[in-house]
């Protein structure tokens, strides 16, 4: 079915650029999906995400460099690309006055899927979502997280070697984004098959093999979440203290690691093992400690050392909300 | 090929259903025909006598074509500026990422668009033993035909605006701009042919003024009220339906 596949790369994305008319979007990317593995994209809105995958599948014209799936190329061979990929949208796409099993058939139709097959797939996608008892009700009734496991059913209907996953839990209350992402870990358990998700909560992207990092259009670090995490080299301790100044000039002096400044009147820095650490430093230290914590890095932490910017900053800058912005509109 | 074919079929199904399962707009679009029909086109009749004049009836015989007119009019336009709806709700997405050309959207679009705009029609045309006007089957095949030929123009049109404009506000612009114009100067409501110059030359551009001629041909074939000939009308919106769908789907198929 597949065109040439060396070194079993399903993705292949090369010097990616988008511009659209007042910004770069995608500022020149290179990464590649390997078959059967599970590839996030992490960064914050409007960083490019959405946009690179509407590039990879066909729904947007690009401006330079090379993208294939699967060994299709995104421009001569758009209907190959699309039979190869099933799409999870970031809003919703889904025909709300009709029933699951009518925009399932739809689907279906689209996809050229037989219909001696049809009602049995159905029937078996509904299942993995556990939508199977209100299968025959229109949409319109559903909740978000139902209408976002009806989403993830028919973008697995047509037997994609592909699964895109844009922000799949956005607007979820918490409880219900657990169990988007317990459907999609059993869904990896049970089917081989590719998975390229999005999402701007790095919680959520641990469950990749390997992640990008991305922002401003640009990637920048591409690894498994254990490596990029060991990127920090070590625990991330964070103090309160009587006088900061004093005590980061001792942290500097004792542990040669840069001191930062964080939330709250707090420092933060980091050290190999903190469990050893902690007990010494609290002994030794010329300035009383009022409060003093240790935890293991997560990719905000990575992104924070990257970029000096928290991931999902409350205030984001006028530019970067006017990137939003623009490129929401763009997206259709 | 036969998967182009089956894409179009979709396309068409859905808005087929969706128009079955919207009770309202069923119901709903009783209410301006027989407000148009029965409360102005019989009010104004009525004032003929009031200024001098004779020839109410035939006054509502004339209109009636162009009632029927006004329905597949904006029963088609909005049919197709459906699409501007479904880019806001996120469905059209899930059209375009399927492996099927734009092409074919937009002729599955045209069709379901016309398909609905017959079915409107024909209900307004239910209405013709009130007015004591015969509709043998023979007239009604004629008059399918002219609801289709205008059904697929103006849903050409709206393709091509719905290509265009991307917002829902627009749409109310559109209507009093475009619409309403259109429906006024297309001789749905009065004759052309004795009104002001300016009213004259516009309505010559007007797409709609062809069909509304072609309907009251098929409906009434009372030479005295043609502006032109048959042959005129069909060939004009069969001409337009060619240049407006394949722009429509040029438009369309534009990605960004």
């Amino acid at each position: 079915m597949s065109g040439v596949d060396t070194n079993n790369n399903i993705i292949e994305v090369k010097n990616l650029v988008k511009d659209f008319k007042k910004v770069k979007a995608v500022d020149g990317i290179t990464f590649s999906v390997k078959e059967d593995e599970i590839f996030g994209f992490l960064g914050p809105n409007g960083a490019g995400k959405t946009t690179t995958i509407n590039i990879i599948c066909t729904l947007l014209s690009k401006t330079s460099g090379e993208v294939t799936l699967c060994g299709y190329d995104v421009v001569r061979e758009r209907n190959k690309i699309r039979n190869s990929i099933g799409m999870v949208f970031q809003d919703p796409s889904l025909d709300d006055r009709l029933t699951a099993l009518e925009n399932l058939y739809f689907h279906g139709l689209l996809y050229n899927i037989p219909r001696s097959t049809l009602k049995e797939r159905s029937e078996e996608v509904l299942e993995i979502v556990n939508l199977t008892s209100r299968k025959s009700n229109l949409v319109s009734t559903y909740s978000g997280g139902m209408k976002r496991r009806l989403e993830i059913a028919r973008g697995l209907l047509h037997y994609p070697r592909i699964l895109f996953l844009d922000e799949p839990t956005l607007g979820l209350d918490p409880q219900t984004r657990n169990k988007i992402w317990d459907y999609i870990i059993k869904l990896k358990k049970t089917k081989n098959i590719t998975i390229f998700l999005t999402s701007h909560y790095m919680e959520e992207t641990e469950i990749c093999d390997r992640i990008a990092i991305i922002d401003k259009g640009k990637i920048i670090a591409l690894d498994s979440p254990e490596n990029l995490k060991n990127i920090i080299g070590g625990d991330i301790i964070t103090i309160l203290s009587e006088d900061n100044i004093k005590l980061k000039e001792y942290i500097n002096e004792i542990t040669g690691s840069e001191v930062h400044d964080a939330k709250e009147g707090k420092i933060r820095f980091e050290v190999k093992d903190s469990s050893s650490f902690i007990p010494k430093f609290i002994k030794n230290s010329p300035v009383k400690i009022l409060s003093i914590s240790a935890r293991k890095p997560t990719l905000n932490d990575v992104f924070l050392d990257l970029t000096g910017r928290e991931i999902r900053e409350e205030n984001a800058s006028v530019k970067d909300s006017i990137r939003t912005r623009m490129m929401g509109r763009m997206r259709h | 090929m036969k998967r182009e074919l089956i894409g179009i079929y979709t396309i068409w199904l859905r808005d087929i259903k969706r128009y079955f399962r919207d009770k309202p707009r069923i119901i709903g679009s009783f209410a301006q025909p027989i407000l148009f029909l029965f409360v102005l086109g019989t009010g104004i009749a009525s004032s003929f006598s009031t200024f001098g004049g004779g020839g109410g009836k035939e006054f509502l015989n004339f209109m009636f074509p162009g009632i029927v007119g006004m329905t597949v009019l904006f029963t088609s336009f909005f049919s197709a500026m459906s699409i501007v709806w479904d880019r806001e709700f996120g469905f059209l997405r899930e059209v375009l990422v399927a492996p099927i050309s734009r092409t074919s959207i937009v002729v599955g679009k045209l069709l379901g668009g016309s398909t609905i705009a017959m079915i409107q029609g024909s209900i307004i045309l239910l209405f013709s033993p009130l007015l004591d006007i015969p509709i043998t089957f023979l007239i009604f095949f004629k008059v399918l035909g002219i609801i289709f030929l205008i059904a697929m123009t103006i849903s050409s049109m709206g393709i091509i605006l719905a290509s265009v404009i991307k917002s829902m506000q627009a749409f109310q612009v559109i209507t009093n701009f475009l619409l309403m114009p259109m429906f006024f100067l297309s001789g749905a409501l009065f004759p052309l042919n004795d009104t002001v110059r300016w009213m004259n030359i516009v309505s010559k551009a007007n797409p709609l003024s062809y069909g509304i001629d072609a309907m009251r041909f098929a409906i009434l074939n009372n030479p005295a009220l043609q502006l032109y000939p048959l042959w005129l009308d069909v060939t004009v919106l069969v001409c337009l339906i060619v240049i407006l769908s394949v722009l429509g789907s040029f438009l369309f198929s534009r990605q960004d």
